[in-house]
């Protein structure tokens, strides 16, 4: 960190966060598991804290529906790789941070490789039945998994800890098979998508640097129509 | 006679009665009743809260209660 390109870089990360806090998040691995409308956002926001080793993940690429709410998608990338368009992104952001992408979806099959070498996953799917084989692996990595979803105006956010019931609380016991959730109905807006992943990036940093009020066995919901906030126990 | 402050989110809010806030429903009535009684379509309420607290639908409303029922989220 001393030796950086350009210096002054995390200057207003200070005092917010401790200079051995931010040498942490330097010294830190995250994986970012789809790129869409959060992955985007919390990709963006960890590079600029300054988390030293991203692995930013998607089969997908982008199309016109993207436009509207992911940071990512530019009118000139339809059709690139939402993963390439990630690291180079990153890259003209922060070129202190190592980034490794795949162009690929996981399954049950090779999400625990993708994922083992983390410290910590930011689940940013678009799925159900992948966020729980996300969680079946991270348990099995025994890293947290810090969770986003949105449909519309309405966002959640929680962290999962291994060992943690997870989304078997939130979806219910016979979820694992649903693919989708009610946003097929609402479609999802860029201010709910950005405000999700700013509150996904916030649990990242607060695992990463062992600070309290993690969202573990909780679950924040926010419906940005109506300006309300819940923070829901779920045990 | 009791009286509970009723949110319903998402797609579930079409089925929003007037004056949710102070919705007026019969002493001892489940949240499972309530639902039924509501119309709402079976199988979409995924997450049942009273006042911040995870319930399952067996859960008796009581008078003053801040009840939330929540469908399945999950784009990104």
């Amino acid at each position: 960190m001393e030796k950086l390109k350009f210096k002054g870089r995390y200057d207003r990360n200070f005092n917010t966060l401790s200079i051995k806090e931010q040498k942490k998040l330097v010294s830190s691995k995250v994986v970012v598991i789809g790129l869409g409308g959060l992955g985007g956002g919390v990709s963006e926001i960890l590079a600029r804290a300054g988390v030293g080793h991203l692995t930013l993940i998607d089969g997908d690429s982008f199309e016109p529906s993207n436009l509207n709410r992911q940071l990512l998608s530019q009118e000139n990338l339809m059709g690139v790789s939402k993963a390439r368009a990630a690291k180079q992104r990153v890259n003209a952001i922060n070129s202190e941070v190592n980034v490794d992408c795949f162009i690929e979806y996981l399954d049950a099959t090779n999400m625990y490789d993708r994922i083992k070498h983390g410290d910590l996953v930011v689940d940013c799917l678009d799925t159900i039945d992948a966020r729980f084989i996300l969680q079946n692996a991270a348990n099995r990595a025994s890293i947290p998994v810090v969770s986003g979803a949105i449909a519309g105006m309405t966002g959640q956010v929680t962290s999962i800890f291994p060992g943690d019931m997870g989304y078997k609380l939130i979806y219910g016991e016979e979820a694992e098979k649903q693919s989708k959730g009610v946003e097929t109905i609402t479609g999802n807006l860029g201010c709910c998508a950005l405000f999700v992943a700013a509150l996904q990036s916030v649990e990242v940093l607060k695992i990463l640097l062992k600070r309290k009020d993690i969202l573990r066995n909780k679950l924040l919901i926010a419906e940005l129509w109506t300006n309300t906030f819940e923070i829901v126990d779920l045990i | 006679m009791i009286k509970i402050d009723l949110n319903l989110f998402v797609t579930l809010s079409k089925y929003l009665p007037k004056d949710s806030d102070c919705f007026e429903l019969s002493e001892n009535t489940s949240v499972e009743k309530l639902i039924l009684d509501l119309g709402i379509e079976q199988g979409i309420v995924k997450l049942i809260f009273v006042n911040g607290k995870k319930q399952d639908n067996r859960y008796i409303l009581k008078n003053g209660d801040r009840l939330g029922l929540f469908p399945p989220v999950g784009g990104g």
